[in-house]
């Protein structure tokens, strides 16, 4: 996917020399451009409309019909984040980076050995092994969530990030395992083998060897843990709820516990899908196989 | 660079050796990493299942502790016949049905827009990407207020310069959601999850063997012929992927339905029905049965998905 994007029409200074064809293609092409960049923009127009409402004021976020014209303030922003007095954001979303970061590390020391043994040191029966794992990802979470209810509420351990993190371990170690083996195998055996007659030792291969091949991968993979434990709602609605709640269980009280400014609802919305975006675009090239389960490269 | 399932097992794998002390400790070395993650995810995956298919048997209301007593399969039964539950059943396959053909549909057309070179294509394509990027609750409620909304939503707001644009003055505005809950929550999900299949499908497109497209060309195959008996039939696999993991993402969608229209007015499906029929209604028992219902029928398309992805998996090792 990525060579394709760098494969812009390198040719632009020669197209007088074209033949009438290749010149009616080359209309053609440049029309369907301009339709997709249409496209484009009326597809993600809500998106962008999020942003706009997001940097107006109340008054002219509500106006019917809508005001392209009005100025742009950091208002609805400055709300959010407490400014007119009301409750800051701060503690949700730092629940939230939370959840996310400790979940991503854990899956990341589950999933490499793993990974490991499914791709290079490898285990018989592998391939039954890493259905098993997909098997997993496929059981609906709604399913078991009374049982880890009623666990958590006897253990204690409700309204505790650190449930959130074994959850969301347990709800991205398999597409974790499933990616990062396909990258694990991508390093040639034969490296690997020439480094251990040369007596490198196992760190030393994986530091040396796998690391460089291997990581962009492995990165990638992190940044698709966070997205998903990032944007999880029904466990953390369920078993958080004043300490521990995350920044999405705070975007839906948000809207119920002040009433509507949409203003300020937008740039919250922003501010909460700002980190997804980023990890996103970051990780665009690996997403597909992180969410197809590792199936298409 | 190629995946490892088409190399020479041996290259692979050290000797293990079949007999012997020696052999099986080493087989269990060979093990030992991965352990760590299967004795996890079978704990916090399987046992909650296995629970729930316990706590099914049971008629157990929380709010009544005492009366709670093993019922057998009636919790099944009352899933069966409760017409809210049913009702719910037919929700989630006309949701997600609904859902995954529009996506698929959509996801074909922009990532084949999207196949072909013209300026600023990176650009295009990252904004197809943002509305799967935008984290789903917000996307929930950006759709359920600022788009909806029947005061000052941009689809009303649209419909008044449109009416002012022709001179119209009370142009009619509609209540989106209540007027059209389903669709409502359908259009939010297609806007959510075209990006997806888009991916999936170009990922598809941009595997094609070049060679194959260029003899195509040479002997003058027009672009729907090359299209109809060249790409269609490449892209069927990742067109039976996209259908399959679309609809085990959206079978189990809460986010959406909870949000824009809180499973009134006939949106509720499984996932919210049984949230609800827990949470609030505190029947644990019937909740446990729809819950294991949803699993059964999860299970069906999944065994379907799981085979998609082993044929992709081993066409990949074949091609290596």
């Amino acid at each position: 996917m990525s060579a394709a994007t760098t494969t812009e029409p390198a040719a632009t200074g020669r197209t007088p020399q074209l033949p009438p064809a290749a010149r009616k293609a080359g209309r053609r092409s440049a029309a369907l451009g301009v339709v997709a960049w249409i496209v484009g923009l009326a597809f993600c127009l809500p998106a962008l409309w999020m942003v706009l409402t997001s940097l107006h004021s109340e008054a002219d976020a509500a106006t019917n019909p809508p005001s392209l014209a009005a100025s742009l303030t950091l208002d609805g922003y400055r709300q959010f984040f407490g400014g007119g007095g009301g409750p800051t954001p701060w503690p949700p979303l730092i629940n939230s980076l939370s959840a996310s970061l400790f979940s991503t590390v854990l899956v990341l020391v589950l999933a490499l050995p793993a990974a490991y043994a499914l791709s290079i040191r490898r285990v018989r029966k592998w391939t039954d092994v890493m259905f098993f794992f997909l098997s997993t990802k496929m059981l609906p979470v709604v399913a078991g969530l009374l049982p880890v209810y009623l666990f958590a509420k006897n253990a204690g351990m409700l309204d505790n990030i650190w449930l959130l993190v074994i959850l969301y371990t347990s709800m991205n170690l398999p597409i974790a395992v499933w990616m990062m083996q396909s990258f694990l195998a991508d390093v040639p055996v034969s490296i690997i083998e020439a480094a251990q007659v040369d007596g490198a030792r196992l760190p030393t291969v994986l530091a040396r060897v796998v690391a460089p091949v291997a990581g962009p991968g492995i990165a990638a993979t992190v940044l698709i843990c966070f997205i998903f434990s990032w944007n999880e709602l029904l466990f953390a609605r369920v078993l958080t709820g004043v300490v521990a709640q995350t920044a999405p269980v705070y975007l839906t009280g948000f809207v119920t516990s002040q009433g509507l400014f949409l203003a300020q609802l937008c740039a919250a919305s922003v501010i909460v899908s700002l980190p997804v975006l980023a990890a996103g675009y970051a990780a665009q090239d690996k997403l597909v196989q992180g969410l197809s389960l590792g199936a298409v490269k | 660079m190629t995946t490892s399932i088409s190399r020479p097992a041996l290259s692979r794998r050290p000797a293990v050796a079949r007999t012997g002390k020696s052999g099986r400790a080493r087989a269990w070395v060979t093990r030992a990493p991965l352990l760590p993650a299967l004795v996890f995810l079978i704990a916090v995956t399987q046992l909650p299942f296995v629970a729930t298919l316990v706590i099914s048997l049971f008629d157990w209301n929380s709010l009544s502790p005492d009366k709670r007593h093993f019922t057998g399969l009636s919790n099944y039964a009352s899933v069966v016949t409760d017409p809210a539950l049913r009702d719910s059943v037919i929700t989630t396959v006309v949701l997600t049905v609904a859902v995954v053909l529009v996506t698929v549909v959509l996801g074909l057309l922009f990532a084949l827009l999207l196949d072909r070179t013209f300026f600023g294509r990176g650009m295009v394509r990252t904004l197809l990407i943002t509305p799967f990027l935008i984290v789903p609750i917000s996307a929930a409620l950006l759709w359920k207020h600022a788009l909806y909304n029947p005061e000052y939503g941009l689809l009303n707001g649209a419909l008044t310069w449109v009416g002012d644009l022709f001179g119209i003055e009370s142009m009619s505005q509609p209540d989106w959601i209540s007027g059209m809950p389903l669709l409502a929550v359908e259009a939010a999900l297609v806007w959510q999850w075209t990006p997806f299949m888009m991916l999936i499908l170009l990922a598809g497109l941009q595997s094609r063997p070049a060679e194959m497209m260029e003899a195509a060309r040479l002997d003058g195959a027009s672009s729907w012929q090359t299209f109809r008996y060249l790409t269609l039939p490449h892209l069927r696999r990742y067109l039976e992927l996209g259908v399959l993991l679309g609809s085990v993402y959206i079978v189990q969608n809460f986010d959406a339905v909870f949000t824009i229209t809180s499973g009134g007015l006939g949106t509720a499906n499984l996932p919210y029905t049984i949230y609800e029929t827990f949470y609030r209604a505190h029947e644990y028992g019937l909740a446990s049965a729809a819950g294991v219902v949803v699993v059964i029928g999860t299970m069906i398309i999944a065994t379907f998905a799981l085979r998609v992805v082993s044929s992709l998996f081993r066409e990949e090792a074949n091609r290596a």
